[in-house]
């Protein structure tokens, strides 16, 4: 326990003084939804609508920038030798990995906040509720974490950081294939089932639906798509850890 | 033994990296593995410390087997690897109350060790500086000290000196001898004959994944022979004709004899000479060194 918490206060410590993580956190996610909302909004809809829609899918853009420098993170330390010091001590071997994803949550966590504020001030109003905002956030909160163990996994298996920055290309690419930023009905028909049921779109119908007080038709299949993803990514990464020591 | 190892392999594809290896180490020495390049040192280092599975036979470091008491072995020692091991945007203090809570330490007592080793190794000016900014030798002594934070009774160090300036080096070779001092057994390796010659009691020459000497520097060198004088003349002729009068074999202008390394012996060497009548440019004693060791063992071994 004294390790993991050790680890988080390592990871924590080390991403604060990372001048490019914090920018690649926060500052892009908040580019992307300036982008979207005033260059796509008006040709969509009107801005004022296309905010209260889009905010949604730029929180899930924003994990996948999040996924992608935990992945890099990992992988400095799995090159640096760190490992090797960690791995030789007497301790669980994926409180590393533990440190990592809790700082990589962290990360995000201030970088929804930031959408969020940057949002409302570019006029997003949300319906929802106390109880609508707490169960917004949860929902997100158990797909970053799924996302963040997946990351920490492909981490441990990339050659290198630049490889593991590839990770970054997937996850930039994915939301665009759901609803984050266009109704999936407008999609040509064969891409439609694509958009429909990756594991994405739900999360973002059930954080839509609940940001603006509309009825949830997905939650539950968010909620199994981020536990299933949580727990085989988890399962994933603790065993590839394990693995290392094979070479 | 604090180290027991009994035909230990170990294969990377098609490459062998270790094929057989024994070693037995004793509690409280100082053992150099010696070898070249790709030689297996690391491998060893690497399966003694858990870091790697062997392939085939045994290993027991501190008493537990590598392999199936891993946990066990790792609460008894400590590695310091090829690149040192620490975390740059930290600052020193903070590698080390890292350590010492990882170790189980309570924050107090982790502050307070990390001060000490601050102290120990000279950093405590740098203390709160990251360790970006420090230089190599800095980072070496660092990264010792936070393998030294819970007191292991056997340290691996892989190459504590490659890279460090000869001043840089001679502060890490004094610090690995106070902890031979404090009676930790200390299991290194080197491809720098010269630090094996000073830190060792035992060195252990590696070549091709197997033990092809082991001794004391001294046993090592003698097995090669003793001192020799060189002398140079000005021709290749003078040096034949020296070589009439003193034994010993020409090479070019050169002339090695065979010599107990006294000045008697030098003096009555250069009598000779002077007595045939040529004249001598230059006298040097060459004792033998671990390289001479290592260049004749590697070369008959390949």
């Amino acid at each position: 326990m004294t390790a993991s918490l050790t680890m988080i206060g390592r990871s924590i410590r080390l991403s604060r003084r990372n001048f490019d993580l914090v920018i690649m956190a926060i500052v892009l996610p908040v580019m992307m939804m300036a982008l979207f909302v005033y260059v796509f909004g008006g040709a969509i809809g009107s801005v004022q609508s296309y905010v209260d829609y889009v905010v949604p899918g730029i929180l899930v853009l924003s994990t996948g920038y999040g996924a992608t420098s935990t992945a890099m993170s990992v992988t400095d330390d799995m090159k640096k030798g760190v490992v090797d010091r960690f791995r030789s001590m007497p301790i669980n071997g994926f409180s590393l990995l533990t440190g990592h994803v809790v700082a990589s949550v962290a990360r995000n966590a201030l970088a929804t906040f930031a959408v969020v504020l940057v949002a409302l001030l570019m006029g997003f109003r949300p319906a929802a509720s106390p109880v609508g905002w707490v169960l917004a956030m949860g929902v997100l909160l158990l797909y970053v974490l799924a996302l963040s163990w997946l990351a920490a996994g492909f981490g441990v298996v990339a050659r290198s950081v630049e490889s593991a920055s590839l990770l970054g290309f997937f996850m930039l690419f994915i939301p665009y294939l759901s609803s984050a930023f266009v109704p999936v009905e407008t999609m040509p028909s064969w891409l439609r089932p694509v958009s429909e049921h990756q594991p994405i779109t739900p999360v973002i119908e059930t954080v839509r639906a609940l940001l603006n007080d509309q009825p949830v038709s997905s939650g539950w299949l968010a909620l199994a798509w981020s536990g299933g993803l949580l727990v085989a990514a988890f399962g994933w990464s603790t065993w590839l850890f394990g693995r290392i020591n094979r070479r | 033994m604090i180290v027991e190892t009994e035909g230990l392999t170990k294969r990377y594809g098609s490459t062998t990296v270790l094929s057989g290896l024994d070693l037995k180490v004793a509690e409280g020495s100082v053992l150099a593995l010696l070898g070249p390049n790709g030689a297996g040192k690391t491998t060893t280092i690497r399966i003694l410390s858990t870091l790697t599975r062997p392939d085939g036979g045994t290993a027991q470091v501190c008493g537990f087997d590598v392999a199936r008491e891993a946990a066990a072995v790792r609460g008894m020692i400590s590695l310091t690897g090829q690149y040192a091991a620490v975390d740059e945007e930290q600052t020193g203090r903070e590698n080390l109350v890292m350590i010492a809570r990882l170790r189980g330490f309570a924050r107090p007592a982790a502050r307070a060790r990390a001060l000490e080793l601050l102290e120990r190794f000279g950093l405590t000016d740098a203390a709160d500086r990251r360790v970006r900014t420090y230089s190599g030798g800095m980072r070496r002594r660092l990264d010792l000290a936070m393998s030294l934070v819970a007191q292991p009774r056997l340290l691996f160090l892989d190459e504590p000196t490659t890279g460090l300036d000869p001043v840089s080096r001679t502060t890490m070779w004094d610090a690995i001898g106070d902890l031979v001092r404090d009676g930790v057994t200390i299991f290194l390796t080197t491809q720098y004959l010269e630090e094996a010659d000073r830190l060792a009691d035992r060195i252990v020459v590696l070549h091709n994944g197997g033990v092809v000497a082991d001794g004391t520097a001294d046993a090592l060198k003698n097995s090669v022979g003793g001192t020799r004088l060189d002398l140079t003349f000005p021709c290749a002729e003078d040096a034949l004709r020296a070589k009439a009068v003193t034994g010993g074999t020409a090479d070019g202008m050169t002339l090695s004899v065979p010599s107990d390394g006294s000045a008697v012996h030098l003096h009555r060497v250069l009598d000779d000479v002077l007595a045939a009548r040529v004249d001598v440019l230059r006298v040097s004693t060459h004792r033998p060194t671990l390289d001479d060791v290592f260049t004749s063992l590697t070369a008959v071994a390949a």
